[in-house]
């Protein structure tokens, strides 16, 4: 059902056959000076990251964090468990962390053998890094996102994975007009136009 | 002549080809399927009711890994005495089994992650089954240390929980290596094959046409919507995801080769074992990627334009690289056991050639060194029959290769007074038969519930032979 008032609307949805077509006209808007405007793929288009104006993903920030943050929990966790208590802890914090420090010889070996304790540091620090670029992924891409107006077109919901290309203007952007913005789009090639509501 | 090329806007027809036949590369999606042929043919393995063959194939195997619930409440209710081991072999065939299908599971790490980093485009078509052989075979693995502990009921106790009677894990010991080694390597697969899923859970969403089905896949892909926004941070973290897995499979095949190599037993006190095990973790498991793929191209034969040739051909080069140099390793072992001059060293290596698990050692040389050496001759490499049959020895030779390291090692030790044959019996054979079955079924279950192949990194591959060809009718180099 197409939307009656221009509130209503949420962006002007193209559909293009090829990606050729659809990074010409994604160079084209941007040269136009749009900038609230979105493309959907069934894969990933190299190249459009930098015509959507992007900048480089800061997930890989997230993997480096979360592998430090899990190497200090690893430090923390085999230092607390392994070592003697320390006499600062006796003094300031007789009855608290009673449950920690747990000294065991064991083959002679020293309380803190940090050769034998590479590998749980190693594995801390990697399954904290994956989890924190998993979580980095989902929190840049704003996801869980049960809902998003674009899936209001029928055709971009059952077609944006399988084989076309879409592009989506949105309302918000400073040079939308729904007339003239719709004429641009059927201009640049696009195979069908539609107005997608809110 | 590329580069000279490079600079000529305007090419004549004649350069045109040139160009081309040297640019050629083996297609590896074949007969120029396009993107809605591709997502056709994948999901509807997944959504078409299954063929006969499958019901077939997946009775046998959830029959054979009955036996797994049958020995374990048998072996758990009467005590681990019924298994086969006695001093002086405490590490039979359980531990046996737990290295053989974890090293299995790398392999599948390995093509994804590994083969990512390298940009090796033909990982694209495998890496999903890879990965899902991975978490199966991780799976099949942990049952065996699960299992040996004794007291299953205390597995608890290798986990830091703060409990109220503060007892401590002692975290020098090579049994938490493993507890964190393996369990990390376990969570994160599954997330690595996950976030791998979600694009293709969203293709599937899109399918679906019952309304639980279409709300479930969309709650699995967490809404996912194929905007580039989302896809340019998916593949950087997916990028470093593959990166972390890289670090973290060279480290569990090198705890797992440590547990052996830290103690002082002849055989397994030794510095090659680390790199040995990872070279040989690619071996088998790709052996097993193999064993698992070409029967699944040949049971749905659109899968044959996306598991090409090529992609047989490159497993088993692949194959027949690490086979020898698994050989290569063999023979070093030999060559130190001569050189170090210790009695034990020599006796043990002596042991294992002329002793009484002698057949373990040349089933072991026969099948992981010579065997894939078949892989020289292009005509052996391009039957996929004779791969998948070379495949299935390799794994047999990869089994034996866990019986020379653990059971030949551990019955002869240094006082000829406590050596002792090991015998493994029913029971240790049934849970291992148990969990080859468990493994197969696995898989079987998860071509139907999940694409096998991953749709949009095939398809990516589809979008490049597109550039290529649009590039090259517009005259201008592909890629300027």
């Amino acid at each position: 059902m197409e939307p009656e008032r221009t509130e209503d609307i949420y962006g002007l949805g193209a559909e293009f056959d090829s990606i050729h077509k659809l990074m010409a006209a994604a160079m084209e808007l941007s040269k136009l000076g749009y900038t609230q405007w979105e493309v959907y793929s069934p894969f990933p288009i190299h190249g459009i990251a930098h015509v959507r104006r992007l900048g480089k993903s800061k997930v890989s920030l997230f993997s480096l964090v979360g592998g430090l943050i899990g190497l200090t929990i690893a430090l923390v966790m085999v230092t607390a468990i392994s070592a003697p208590r320390p006499s600062f802890f006796k003094e300031v914090l007789s009855s608290h962390l009673q449950g920690l420090f747990y000294p065991l010889v064991v083959q002679g070996k020293p309380y803190l053998g940090f050769q034998a304790f590479v590998p749980v540091l190693i594995e801390m620090t990697i399954l904290f890094a994956s989890f924190s670029t998993v979580i980095g992924v989902l929190f840049f891409n704003r996801m869980p996102s049960p809902y998003k107006s674009v899936w209001n077109w029928e055709r971009l919901s059952q077609k944006a994975m399988d084989d076309r290309f879409f592009l989506v203007v949105e309302n918000a952007d400073p040079h939308f007009s729904e007339d003239k913005t719709k004429l641009i789009l059927k201009q640049l090639g696009a195979q069908a136009v539609v107005s997608i509501r809110r | 002549m590329i580069g000279k090329f490079g600079l000529e806007k305007n090419l004549s027809e004649e350069k045109k080809a040139l160009l081309l036949k040297q640019l050629e590369r083996p297609p590896l999606v074949l007969n120029k399927r396009n993107y809605g042929w591709l997502t056709e043919a994948i999901c509807s393995i997944v959504e078409k009711p299954a063929k006969l063959e499958w019901w077939i194939a997946f009775l046998l195997s959830f029959l054979l890994s009955l036996l797994l619930p049958l020995t374990i409440v048998y072996f758990i209710s009467t005590g681990l005495g019924v298994w086969g081991l006695n001093s002086p072999v405490f590490w039979g065939l359980a531990i046996l089994n737990f290295v053989f299908w974890i090293e299995i599971g790398h392999a599948g790490t390995l093509i994804s992650a590994i083969l990512l980093l390298t940009r090796q485009k033909w990982r694209n078509s495998v890496n999903r089954a890879a990965e899902a052989m991975t978490i199966f075979s991780v799976l099949c693995a942990a049952v065996f240390p699960l299992f040996h502990i004794g007291r299953q009921w205390m597995f608890w106790y290798l986990v830091p929980v703060p409990e109220s009677y503060a007892v401590w894990q002692n975290f020098r010991a090579a049994l938490l290596w493993d507890e964190f080694a393996v369990g990390t390597y376990f969570t994160v697969s599954c997330l690595f094959w996950y976030f791998g899923l979600i694009p293709d859970i969203a293709v599937l969403r899109d399918r679906a046409e019952k309304g639980w089905k279409k709300r479930l896949y969309h709650i699995l892909c967490w809404g996912w919507s194929g905007s580039a926004t989302e896809w340019h941070h998916y593949e950087l973290g997916y990028l470093c995801l593959g990166g972390i897995a890289t670090i973290l499979v060279v480290s569990v095949a090198s705890v797992v080769s440590t547990d052996f190599a830290t103690t002082v037993l002849p055989g397994w006190h030794e510095t090659i074992f680390p790199p040995d095990f990872i070279t040989g973790a690619i071996f088998s498991g790709f052996a097993m990627i193999a064993t698992l793929l070409i029967p699944l191209r040949t049971l749905y034969p659109q899968l044959k334009d996306v598991i090409t040739p090529k992609h047989i051909d490159n497993m088993a080069r692949i194959m027949l690289a690490t086979g020898s140099m698994v050989g290569y390793s063999y023979i070093i072992e030999l060559f130190v056991a001569w050189y170090s001059a210790n009695v034990y060293e020599k006796y043990l290596f002596l042991n294992r050639i002329f002793g009484p698990y002698a057949i373990a050692y040349f089933l072991m040389f026969g099948f992981n060194v010579f065997l894939p050496q078949l892989f020289w001759w292009r005509k052996i490499r391009s039957s996929p029959w004779a791969v998948f049959c070379i495949s299935i020895l390799i794994n047999v030779g990869m089994w034996s290769e866990r019986f020379v390291i653990v059971v030949t090692a551990l019955s002869r030790d240094f006082l000829p007074g406590s050596w002792r044959m090991y015998y493994p019996t029913w029971v240790d054979i049934g849970l291992f038969v148990g969990t080859v079955g468990f493994f197969f079924m696995l898989f079987l279950l998860f071509t139907r519930f999940f694409p096998v192949i991953s749709i949009s990194e095939v398809k990516t591959l589809v979008y490049e032979m597109e550039r290529k060809e649009y590039d090259l009718k517009k005259g201008t180099l592909y890629g300027a």
